[in-house]
């Protein structure tokens, strides 16, 4: 890659404020470091998985709502988390947090666990009961 | 208080890290230098294991092995510590401060609150260093970054004992000793060689096979995953390749930056030739992301499409695989 070509894209870096450092070749052929304020390619990709990140939580809310799964994983996906993450946060076996997914057993947790949980989300134990619809 | 440290902005975290400790402590390492000491390039898909439910791939050492083998290699000494309980890491911290020494230190993503919200992944393995306390701030120069930032006591918590794979566990870090003089010349031909060896290794997922492994795969994606998840994976794929951290081309250009520099420490002219070289294939390293990007932008690609993007990846396989031999041979 040549110095005037490190791309000058506009992409999500702007909302912090940063450029990213890229190597790149010189007129005589000497390597440089030169900023660049984003690459369309990765802008799109990046958009893309904030997407279908945004597409699980939707999803996740909907089945909370029709009461399929527990509100513990729709905070799960809205914090971009998988089951073994969520796991390893909250100190259960993946086999316990997935069991709390069900809402009959999510019902019935007691406050210690419902706190370990909300603790993690950086919620009160009432919001993590009643998401907003 | 605050340490008299000067923040350079690198590519990518480890080995700006590596090179800002140096700098601080009189030895002027450049960032390629010590990813390529240190034996950073690498490919290799890591199968079973998927992130954001997508198949991982990295264009480089696992996190920590940079810095390890950059260390042994040149002989300085480095002091590790990991901790089960935040209050004796802060103090190990507070400690290390009071006595002058700026600390690298690993951390997790998620809660790094001055990152953009859209790079804020559960990714365990960045690096920065801490140089100072302001009150309850740490002061913080994170190489991916401009310039430098700071974080509270909590917020700095929060991301040492981040959780998931790669736990950092507060894990902090910072040289000891160091040589009389810093020999670079037999580290730079380990580092290479090293290199050369993992990138033509027998082993189906690892360097040149892996690059071949991942372009068969992109060819079945469509029709085993649905379009929709195998442009998923691509734009994951690309990701990998282009995020913060590369340099472009993953990591083929700080690559070749570590060539040139390396060829003119050495005096050795195919080195440099093969810098220009490395340059060439990090170029289609780029193209290939680009043609990726078209696929999962339009979201509307035939199967040929990503024969395509396959087909380029085959190719950059074929040529890194002949570099690399050449490379073996040149040092």
């Amino acid at each position: 890659m040549k110095k005037k070509e490190v791309p000058q894209d506009k992409s999500n870096l702007e909302s912090a404020n940063f450029r990213e450092l890229c190597y790149a070749v010189d007129e005589n052929g000497e390597y440089i470091t030169e900023n660049s304020s984003g690459w369309e390619p990765k802008t799109v990709a990046l958009n893309n998985a904030i997407e279908e990140i945004n597409e699980r939580i939707e999803d996740a809310k909907k089945r909370v709502i029709a009461g399929e799964t527990s509100p513990i994983e729709y905070y799960m996906e809205l914090h971009k988390m998988d089951v073994g993450i969520l796991a390893s946060y909250v100190g259960f076996w993946q086999w316990k947090v997935k069991r709390h997914f069900k809402p009959s057993v999510f019902k019935k947790l007691s406050d210690k666990k419902l706190s370990k949980y909300a603790e993690v989300f950086e919620i009160s134990i009432n919001e993590l009961q009643n998401i907003s619809k | 208080m605050e340490i008299d440290f000067t923040h350079h902005q690198s590519a990518h975290c480890e080995n700006g890290v590596v090179s800002n400790l140096m700098k601080h402590n009189g030895f002027s390492v450049s960032e390629p230098m010590v990813f390529g000491i240190g034996s950073g390039l690498l490919f290799c898909y890591i199968p079973l294991l998927k992130v954001n439910h997508a198949p991982v791939i990295t264009y480089r050492a696992l996190p920590g092995h940079i810095f390890k083998k950059f260390a042994k290699r040149t002989g300085v000494k480095m002091k590790r510590e990991k901790f089960s309980n935040p209050k004796e890491a802060k103090a190990r911290l507070d400690e290390n401060l009071e006595k002058n020494n700026p600390v690298g230190l690993q951390v997790g993503v998620y809660n790094l609150v001055y990152f953009p919200d859209e790079y804020r992944f559960h990714f365990n393995a960045h690096n920065m260093v801490v140089y100072g306390k302001e009150g309850n701030r740490y002061l913080i120069s994170d190489p991916v970054m401009e310039n430098v930032t700071s974080l509270s006591d909590k917020e700095l918590e929060k991301v040492r004992f981040a959780k998931g794979a790669f736990a950092p566990k507060g894990h902090m870090y910072y040289p000891i000793a160091f040589p009389e003089k810093l020999e670079l010349e037999k580290a730079i031909v380990k580092g290479i060689k090293d290199t050369c060896k993992a990138m033509l290794a027998p082993v189906s997922f690892v360097g040149v096979r892996g690059i071949h492994k991942i372009a068969g795969l992109i060819r079945k994606w469509p029709k085993q995953k649905g379009i929709k998840t195998a442009n998923h994976y691509l734009g994951q794929v690309v990701r990998m390749q282009e995020e913060i951290g590369t340099g472009g081309g993953g990591f083929r250009y700080i690559y070749a930056a570590f060539l040139q520099e390396a060829g003119k420490l050495l005096v050795n002219e195919k080195l440099i030739e093969l810098s220009k070289e490395m340059t060439e294939i990090g170029d289609l390293w780029r193209d290939f992301a680009l043609e990726a990007s078209r696929i999962y932008k339009n979201r509307s690609a035939q199967t040929d499409s990503y024969n395509k993007v396959a087909d380029q990846l085959d190719r950059i396989a074929d040529l890194e695989k002949v570099f690399f031999k050449k490379l073996k041979k040149a040092i």
